[in-house]
């Protein structure tokens, strides 16, 4: 899991939208150019793919006594004559488009559906035609949300043109770069302090880790400055090795916070560290991959940093729940 | 293709065509995909599909503008040429399903015996594909 390097902007909306429309008139990369001519093998595949038995695309005779006067390609095939196929190459990566693509990112619209396309022919296509396409971003729009979630749709205009040039056909293709819903919006941040940055430190490092009295020994969380029975300031700290159990919990309804899944379980976990035979510490965490109904006092969990809004959090995910409710 | 084919004086607007049923397995899918070139794995491959979050592979968007105008054609016949197929998108067409085809003609230009159709495409989830087809007919 690569972790979005979700930054405030500090932009408002309309100003975010704003930096945006420097990418609107901008041309994707150089023209790109068909790897084959039109040609009649790649017309059977289509055909048979999409139960086509219309004459004029594989028999001549047929094709040559139609108004066409000759074989000519499906129109919907214009796309796929410059598709780049298995293994060609994919566009560069510091172009317009990526450059639109990471800075949409960098507010969470990492998710993409297609939702329109209008492709218009100004002939058919024959068998020897080579075309190439130029791509270029005609619209950006405004922050929506919709029934995925909230992002911006980005149009795209693709026009093909023959070997003389000569424009053959258009399209006008749509697409919409989202947060999906109640996945991934920020989380309110915790608030670190002086004495509490390595615990956060060690969960970007992939680690839950326990708190330990340099002088007496004692285990102890939240992190803090002080040991509670010896008054020492020194620390160090242990791993947790995973696993512990549900020790309370409560499930938030109201009110909801944006960067969370509601029903919300909250749970308090008894954490099983390594080397130490009883349970010192319970930890405050969310659970994950988890139905609400699962949680239960003394269940048993297992514990995973996971990303969630921008962060890396500790969370509980319910294995084997007492009475078979997991 | 062996029913007679309407010239444009045939054509009234609200005219239906013959509705379309296409039994959506998982070989169509993946052949529609692999005949436009398209090798994104959500189009073939099930697992990768499930890990982002599909429930299973989907059509792409290529095969489902071939069955647009394939059902056009299938009407409209060798003669006819299209000259537009604008598309919207909307429920997937998921392995299992099937997706029934229906057209009406709503316009019709005297001045280039063109028609404009109204095409949906829906499966059990929905509309997967509306839009509209225009069509010169002979």
């Amino acid at each position: 899991m690569t972790t979005p390097t979700d930054t405030d902007d500090g932009l408002t909306n309309e100003e975010f939208h704003a930096s945006l429309q420097a990418f609107v008139g901008q041309q994707i990369g150089p023209a790109m150019v068909a790897p084959d001519e039109v040609n009649v093998p790649m017309i059977r595949h289509w055909c048979e793919a999409m139960g086509d038995t219309n004459p004029i695309y594989l028999d001549e005779a047929a094709a040559q006594a139609s108004t066409h006067g000759g074989l000519v390609a499906p129109p919907a095939m214009l796309q796929a004559w410059v598709m780049t196929g298995l293994t060609g190459p994919s566009r560069s990566g510091d172009g317009p488009y990526e450059q639109l693509t990471d800075l949409l990112a960098t507010r969470g619209f990492t998710s993409v559906v297609a939702t329109n396309c209008e492709q218009t022919y100004d002939r058919y296509l024959r068998p020897g035609d080579r075309l190439s396409m130029v791509t270029t971003i005609t619209d950006v729009s405004a922050q929506k949300d919709t029934g995925l979630g909230t992002g911006h749709f980005i149009t795209t205009q693709q026009d093909y043109l023959d070997d003389s040039g000569e424009r053959v056909g258009s399209m006008v293709f749509r697409i919409i770069r989202f947060r999906p819903r109640g996945t991934s919006a920020r989380r309110p941040a915790p608030a670190t302090t002086r004495d509490s940055n390595w615990w956060f430190e060690a969960l970007a490092a992939g680690e839950v880790r326990v708190q330990r009295c340099s002088d007496c020994g004692l285990l102890r969380h939240p992190p803090g400055p002080m040991c509670p029975r010896c008054h020492s300031l020194a620390y160090d700290s242990v791993s947790i090795d995973g696993n512990g159990t549900i020790h309370s919990f409560v499930v938030v309804h109201h009110p909801q916070v944006p960067g969370f899944d509601y029903p919300l379980p909250v749970v308090l976990v008894d954490v099983d560290v390594t080397g130490e035979s009883v349970r010192p510490v319970r930890m405050v965490m969310n659970t994950a991959d988890t139905d609400p109904e699962a949680v239960v006092i003394g269940a048993a969990v297992r514990i995973e940093v996971r990303t969630a809004g921008g962060q890396h959090l500790p969370f509980a995910i319910v294995t084997d729940a007492p009475g078979g409710a997991s | 293709m062996t029913a007679a084919h309407p010239s444009f004086g045939d054509v009234q607007v609200g005219d239906q065509l013959p509705p379309l049923e296409i039994p959506l397995d998982r070989t169509l899918i993946v052949a529609g995909a692999v005949a436009s070139r398209d090798y994104q794995d959500v189009h073939h491959d099930t697992e990768l599909a499930r890990e982002k979050g599909s429930k299973d592979i989907i059509m792409n968007i290529l095969t489902t503008n071939g069955f647009v105008g394939r059902f056009v054609t299938d009407w409209a016949g060798p003669d006819a040429t299209i000259r537009a197929i604008r598309i919207r998108l909307g429920a997937p067409n998921y392995p299992g399903d099937t997706m029934t085809m229906t057209g009406e003609v709503t316009a019709a230009d005297d001045d280039t015996s063109t028609v404009t159709v109204a095409v949906r495409g829906a499966n059990s989830l929905g509309d997967h594909v509306s839009g509209t087809v225009e069509v010169a007919l002979p």
